[in-house]
């Protein structure tokens, strides 16, 4: 199944000449979308693309990246909560900035509101038994 | 009318027992009064599951072949005592692992092996004739060891604070992340289901109590540490009371991690979530008329963790808590609860059940905690 991922590529002075997006397309069979560049040369680049592909070759891809020296940050598309392993505390709730968690006040269960939330990743580190993750695949 | 331990422990066995929860009796006193639900409720269970740091467990391997005398200790990499005989250890709840830091701690440990998984443990020893043996590197599992029970020398506090930071930056702590200038308040406590909270002075609970631990029975062992008795009379007439805690024993082969779950709080550490309910027998009106105090009557006080001695700013009900926003310096701000309260409730109604199946007897107090009991701080000393 294909996939979609949004990252953020900073490539070092030296590593602006690679080609990067020949090897993604050629080896790994990645559509590479680019959503905004800024490249001059000499001068550090910043990339902020799309990347298509399955999930295996995603993974593989943002490897090679990383493996030529360019620093890779991905935009989490949303949190993930592990219903099984959250115990409805509500420490995520106070710290949430957009009250997309929240307790039910009937059943005290914890809620999540995927609308309100901005993946602001707060939740993710102050959840106690570490419940909380982000997604990053789309 | 009043009823005595005896004389509810035969309606236990009888199956006629009248048995609720806090939170039960709290509404049938509000409709029927206090008179009535004293008359028609037995028992009252309560029940908490809140991070408690004070906790441990004892565990004894067995002797290898050659023996060893363990003196360093490690399981999963988590140090454990090896100051208590040959092959008996101590692993404390918050002791962090060498190699994961915060990320693993004793806690984890008992999780694991309450879950049945395999533990290495790893012994160094210096060797002696009774034990010649210097080093083991093996993996237990909850099956394989002789003795391996909880005993958390500090829980279920009576009432605790509810904490907020009053500086201009983030601080990390037990009570976990508290956002600068007083914008958050998180607090600990389950309120109107809490055990110490409904038998506000001990009356029926002490050492020997019989309690829902993890999951299991377990016993009220001794005065918890750093025991003290807080008393406020308050304006209204209502009484703010803190300060009690329990040391509690259980097997953890019996528990279930359902009641008994490891937790990292960010920039402090691993602590332990601790199920422990109480069960309280209604043994008169002035009992019931304590069993039967609403969210509205109990109160703490929001404390400033940033500055020595976490000063109270306020007093708050825990109504006002559990409506998920106080005042604080006349801002509303979020309050979130770390305790979680729909465990609370299943561990009221296990309780509840175990009680109602006519297995689950009462243990009126073999002995009484102290009455008045201030807490002593650590002043340090010039080196003689």
């Amino acid at each position: 199944m294909e996939k979609s991922v949004k990252v953020f590529l900073l490539f070092p002075r030296e590593q602006v000449d690679k080609p990067i997006a020949y090897h993604l397309v050629k080896d790994y069979d990645i559509v590479f979308n680019i959503l905004h560049a800024e490249i001059r040369p000499n001068q550090r680049g910043q990339l902020t693309v799309k990347l298509t592909g399955t999930e295996d070759n995603l993974e593989k891809g943002l490897d090679f990246i990383r493996s030529q020296g360019v620093e890779v940050r991905l935009f989490p598309q949303s949190i993930i909560r592990d219903e099984v392993q959250c115990i409805h505390c509500g420490a995520c709730t106070g710290i949430c900035p957009t009250e997309a968690l929240s307790m039910d006040t009937g059943t005290w269960l914890l809620e999540f509101d995927p609308d309100k939330c901005i993946v602001c990743e707060q939740c993710v580190t102050a959840c106690p038994v570490g419940a909380i993750d982000v997604r990053i695949f789309e | 009318m009043a009823k005595t331990f005896e004389e509810i422990n035969a309606k236990i066995r009888q199956g006629q027992a009248v048995v609720v929860t806090a939170e039960e009796m709290v509404e049938l006193s509000a409709e029927q009064g206090v008179k009535k639900a004293a008359k028609m409720v037995d028992v009252v269970t309560t029940g908490t599951f809140g991070p408690m740091c004070s906790s441990g467990a004892f565990i004894n391997f067995g002797h290898s072949e050659p023996p060893i005398r363990m003196s360093e200790i490690y399981l999963n990499d988590v140090p454990a005592s090896g100051g208590i005989a040959a092959v008996d250890t101590y692993i404390g709840a918050t002791e962090l692992s060498r190699g994961q830091g915060m990320a693993y701690g004793g806690a984890h440990v008992i999780q694991d092996l309450i879950e049945g998984k395999s533990v290495r443990l790893e012994a160094r020893s210096v060797g002696t004739d009774c034990y010649p043996r210097k080093k083991i590197d093996t993996w237990v599992s909850k099956d394989d060891l002789n003795q391996a029970y909880l005993f958390n020398p500090r829980n279920a506090y009576q009432n605790y604070p509810a904490a907020a930071n009053t500086t201009g930056q983030t601080i990390y702590t037990y009570m976990g992340r508290l956002l600068p200038e007083c914008a958050n308040v998180n607090y600990s406590t389950s309120g109107e289901l809490s055990p110490l909270l409904k038998d506000p002075t001990l009356r029926t609970i002490g050492m020997g109590t019989r309690i829902f631990l993890g999951g299991t029975a377990g016993y009220v062992s001794w005065e918890g540490t750093q025991y003290k008795t807080v008393k406020e009379e308050l304006p209204n007439g209502d009484v703010y009371h803190a300060g009690r805690t329990l040391a509690v024993a259980g097997n953890l082969k019996d528990m279930n991690s359902d009641y008994i779950r490891a937790a990292v709080f960010e920039g402090y550490g691993v602590t332990m979530y601790v199920g422990l309910g109480i069960p309280i027998p209604v043994l008169d009106e002035d009992l019931a008329a304590e069993l039967g105090m609403s969210n509205e009557h109990l109160y703490t006080y929001i404390s400033d963790y940033s500055a020595p001695g976490h000063p109270g700013l306020k007093r708050v009900s825990y109504a006002e808590l559990r409506s998920g926003r106080v005042e604080l310096n006349g801002k509303q701000v979020p309050a979130a609860a770390l305790s979680s309260l729909s465990k609370a409730r299943e561990i009221a109604g296990a309780l509840k059940a175990w009680i109602g199946s006519g297995k689950f007897l009462l243990q009126e107090p073999i002995d009484r905690f102290p009455e008045e009991q201030a807490f002593k701080p650590l002043t340090e000393k010039e080196a003689r």
